[in-house]
């Protein structure tokens, strides 16, 4: 992974549906850093995921550096009929990043499943395959909105791990959340 | 990047329950004529390509629910958009995607509805032609209706509303195909809607 400039969110205001959602958000996420997002529920964190992801325009603010972002919604954009590789495979493919991506099945622990189709997932194995999306991006900067929704113990410490190692090699990460996922020493911004 | 989006593309088409249904339609409809119309053999001739272009106007249609809105709704243009792909590009991928579905597929059919319409073969290749020339901007319609009416419930409906007064000219053109440049403005209307139809369609998939 190549040096990535810190992300800095800079007075960021969002504006949904005529209300103003937040404004004056402000923070800064060193390379290996990890920012976590909390609030009570409407209070504007899945906003500034989708912000950050370039799926809103702020109202004013910026936001600068983090490198390339990939991002895990609460949507998992798996098709029902299509088999988990195959799914996964097209994404990497956009990403080009085929060649990360059996150990991106590894790190969630999806390797068995790749000709499962999807229909037949569970949550928790799509809301894996999601992140597994994202492992594979290779991206800078992971957005993920309420990654350990639906997790099992086992699949919230393959997440805890491949964070960690994410972190490690220098990259950053910023989430949402509801409670403690097992991310260490990151700053908390908390929204409403 | 275009090729792995259209290759997607068509692998939806190719698997999706619907694959057979526009080509369906079209080969049913001009079955049913002669039997609505009576066995008259020189009016049928005459109102065949008619028939043929509102059919294929009409199959361009069907599957127009499922062009984009499963996409918009399972967070699949979300992904492509936070990739910074440009939605340009999808949905040209789309245009494309959809016209190889239900134009290729209904060229192949035209034969048949010709002989059961009692088409001479003169009348059928100039209508192969126009067709050919034609299909292209109803496919680009069509997807610039489902990018509008993605995410509304009952969009079809809507989208046919959307394309058929826009699909007008290629209706007229086509039908008209035996008037002196009739295949030029045909073409040209396709030029139209193919250079319009990313940029609309985008346009409108993107999230405010």
């Amino acid at each position: 992974m190549a040096v990535v400039e810190a992300l800095v969110i800079d007075n960021l205001a969002c504006r949904r549906g005529g209300r103003l959602l937040f404004d004056a958000v402000s923070a800064h996420v060193a390379p290996g850093g990890a920012l976590l997002l909390t609030g009570p529920n409407g209070a504007g964190k899945s906003s500034l995921l989708r912000l950050l992801a370039g799926l809103l325009q702020p109202e004013t603010g910026t936001v600068t550096g983090g490198g390339r972002r990939a991002f895990a919604g609460h949507d998992v954009a798996l098709k029902p009929r299509n088999t988990l590789g195959t799914e996964l495979d097209y994404w990497a493919r956009l990403d080009g990043g085929q060649q990360r991506l059996p150990g991106a099945l590894a790190a969630m622990n999806l390797t068995a499943l790749v000709d499962v189709p999807c229909r037949h997932l569970s949550s928790g194995q799509k809301r894996r395959a999601a992140l597994a999306r994202v492992i594979a991006a290779g991206a800078d900067c992971w957005l993920l909105d309420e990654p350990t929704a639906g997790l099992d113990t086992a699949s919230s410490a393959l997440l805890v791990a491949a964070m960690a190692a994410h972190r490690a090699a220098g990259g950053l990460v910023v989430a949402a959340v509801h409670g403690d996922i097992g991310l260490a020493d990151a700053a908390s911004l908390r929204l409403g | 990047m275009f090729f792995t989006l259209l290759r997607r593309d068509l692998l939806a088409i190719a698997r999706s329950p619907a694959l057979w249904l526009p080509v369906m339609f079209f080969v049913l409809t001009a079955a049913l004529f002669p039997f609505a119309v009576g066995p008259d053999a020189r009016l049928l001739a005459r109102i065949a390509p008619g028939i043929i272009w509102v059919a294929a106007l009409l199959a361009s249609l069907l599957p127009v629910e499922t062009l984009l809105a499963p996409d918009v709704e399972d967070g699949s243009i979300d992904q492509l958009i936070s990739r910074g792909i440009a939605l340009e590009l999808v949905c040209a991928a789309r245009i494309v995607a959809h016209w190889i579905g239900f134009a290729v597929p209904l060229l192949a059919a035209l034969p048949v509805a010709g002989v059961l319409l009692g088409l001479s073969g003169a009348d059928g290749t100039r209508l192969a032609i126009a067709l050919l020339l034609g299909t292209p901007a109803l496919a680009s319609l069509a997807v610039i209706a489902a990018a509008l009416t993605a995410g509304l419930k009952g969009g079809g409906a809507l989208a046919g509303l959307i394309v058929l007064p826009l699909a007008l000219p290629v209706l007229i053109f086509g039908v008209g195909s035996d008037v002196a440049g009739a295949f030029r403005l045909l073409g040209a209307a396709s030029l139209v809607a193919l250079a319009v139809g990313p940029f609309a369609a985008a346009a409108a998939l993107r999230p405010e």
